[in-house]
């Protein structure tokens, strides 16, 4: 039986009723189709489908809808939620270089957001075990993690 | 690809509700934590559960506390990123965080739980080692009323718990460690840290000087369930250690463990790694117990 769940995506408020079994990245991307959510693996091992649920990264793609009544969920497309000025992660991404097919780059700003919410100047290391979740399969990392460590120093510039 | 199959969704608000939807729902119902060892099994078909009872909704199940006398308590749904991060876990048991932060990747911390992990009872847990060292103890919650049992009785094979039908883990406590104790855990696996231990050990030494006056060796990944190594921990107990002594222990302990060669290890690799390893971590939980 389909349960009523009201949640907080991105800011706007939707109530959806969803089937127990429908992980919160099948209701992401299939009812309110935000594809910047990917399915990868679908297995909690490439990232691809990271979003946050009350200010914390996990895996939608093991996530169940039912449970994120009362949650507020942001993806990547709430990060530059007018559409035309992006955020420092995303502007980061663009001017290193780190994105190249792009299937990885959603949950790959999703954990660079989480790392840099707690520790706005992260080393390469803590850099690397950040996106330890998140594989990427054409830029090799090292763009990434400069990306990364760039939005940093613009989040601590620009205090967003 | 990969759906979850049909199930209808339960979340209690208490534990006596949990217990009883558990008795009235029988073998069709699973209890959930974080999800990311059941979801899994649901997805790969290995399990076909009609119910699934959720824990999160349990008022005070998510807590972490700890208390000078009687030592610390992690509930139930207590979060991997959670125990990673405690401060009191890191100040008096910097082992049991060290396991919960060398669990999977950032995204499995937030969602999973330790005790999920113990629960889950794969040979290959990175938290039952370390905390079966610490003489960790489960409280459990079921149709008989409340009960605590050693960690060290819990384990009966890959998946297989010593849990009655419908009971609950609701938290392990780990004792205040003695004086002049040190732990240590090692681990290794194929990708860093993000695979599953291929093969691992976790220690406890109390140290009297050089010394040492009692010890608990373990090793994970290298038989049905993380195992004890009694007999190495023989040739090490009541000791002054040396480097022939930790060789005859490390050697000792591969001899007692039974490991497989699967996909994440051949066995041989493993028997010498155990050997390894138990060096590696008497040593470094020596060092860490004499300051
Ligand atoms: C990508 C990925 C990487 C991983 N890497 C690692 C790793 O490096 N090391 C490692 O050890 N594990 C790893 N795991 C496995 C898993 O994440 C952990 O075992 C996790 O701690 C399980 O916790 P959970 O809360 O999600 O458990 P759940 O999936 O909710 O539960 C696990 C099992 O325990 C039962 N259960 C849960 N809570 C209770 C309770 N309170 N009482 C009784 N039964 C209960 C459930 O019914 C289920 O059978 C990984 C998993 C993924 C998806
Ligand atoms: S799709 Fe979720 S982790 Fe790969
Ligand atoms: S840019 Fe293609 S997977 Fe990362």
């Amino acid at each position: 039986m389909k349960q009523v769940i009201k949640l907080s995506v991105n800011g706007d408020p939707y109530t959806v009723a969803v089937d127990p079994c429908q992980t919160l990245n099948e209701v992401l991307r299939e009812e309110l189709n935000l594809t910047g959510v990917k399915l990868g693996c679908g297995s909690g091992d490439c990232g691809a489908c990271t979003v946050h649920v009350d200010g914390r990264a996990v895996s939608s793609c093991l996530t169940l809808a039912v449970e994120m009544d009362g949650k507020e969920i942001l993806t990547a497309e709430g990060l530059a939620p007018s559409g035309e000025t992006l955020h420092p992660i995303q502007e980061a991404f663009i001017d290193k270089g780190a994105i190249q097919c792009g299937f990885c780059t959603c949950g790959m700003e999703m954990s660079a957001l989480n790392l840099l919410q707690k520790n706005p100047s992260p080393t390469e290391t803590e850099i690397r075990e950040a996106i330890s979740g998140n594989l990427c399969r054409c830029t090799g990392y090292t763009k990434i993690v400069e990306a990364i460590s760039a939005a940093g120093e613009k989040m601590r510039e620009g205090d967003r | 690809m990969m759906r979850l199959s049909h199930f209808d969704f339960l979340a209690p608000a208490t534990i006596e509700e949990a217990v009883g939807l558990l008795q009235s729902k029988g073998a069709d119902a699973r209890l959930m934590a974080g999800g990311t060892d059941l979801l899994m099994k649901i997805k790969l078909g290995a399990i076909k559960p009609g119910f699934i009872i959720s824990l999160k909704k349990i008022g005070g199940l998510d807590q972490i506390s700890f208390d000078p006398t009687t030592g610390l308590t992690i509930g139930a749904t207590a979060l991997l990123a959670d125990v990673a991060d405690h401060p009191d876990i890191l100040k008096h048991y910097p082992t049991v965080a060290q396991a919960a932060r060398g669990t999977a990747n950032v995204q499995v911390r937030n969602m999973g739980t330790v005790i999920g992990n113990l629960c889950n009872a794969s040979p290959a847990s990175d938290n039952a080692p370390t905390l079966l060292a610490m003489e960790a103890v489960l409280h459990i919650a079921g149709p008989e009323g409340k009960r605590k049992l050693p960690l060290d009785q819990f384990f009966k094979g890959p998946g297989m718990t010593a849990l009655k039908p419908s009971e609950i883990v609701t938290a392990v406590g780990v004792p205040v460690l003695p004086p002049n104790a040190g732990t240590a855990y090692i681990s290794l696996s194929a990708r860093g840290k993000l695979d599953c231990t291929a093969v691992g050990a976790a220690v406890m030494v109390t140290m009297s000087g050089d010394v040492c006056k009692d010890i608990r060796l373990f090793v994970a990944s290298c038989g049905p369930t993380p195992l004890r190594a009694v007999k190495a921990e023989e040739i090490i107990r009541g000791k002054q250690i040396s480097d022939d002594l930790l060789a005859q222990a490390g050697s000792q302990a591969s001899q007692e463990s039974r490991p497989i060669t699967d996909l994440r290890a051949s066995g041989e690799y493993r028997t010498k790694m155990i050997s390894v390893l138990t060096e590696r971590v008497i040593t470094e939980a020596s060092k860490k117990a004499r300051g």
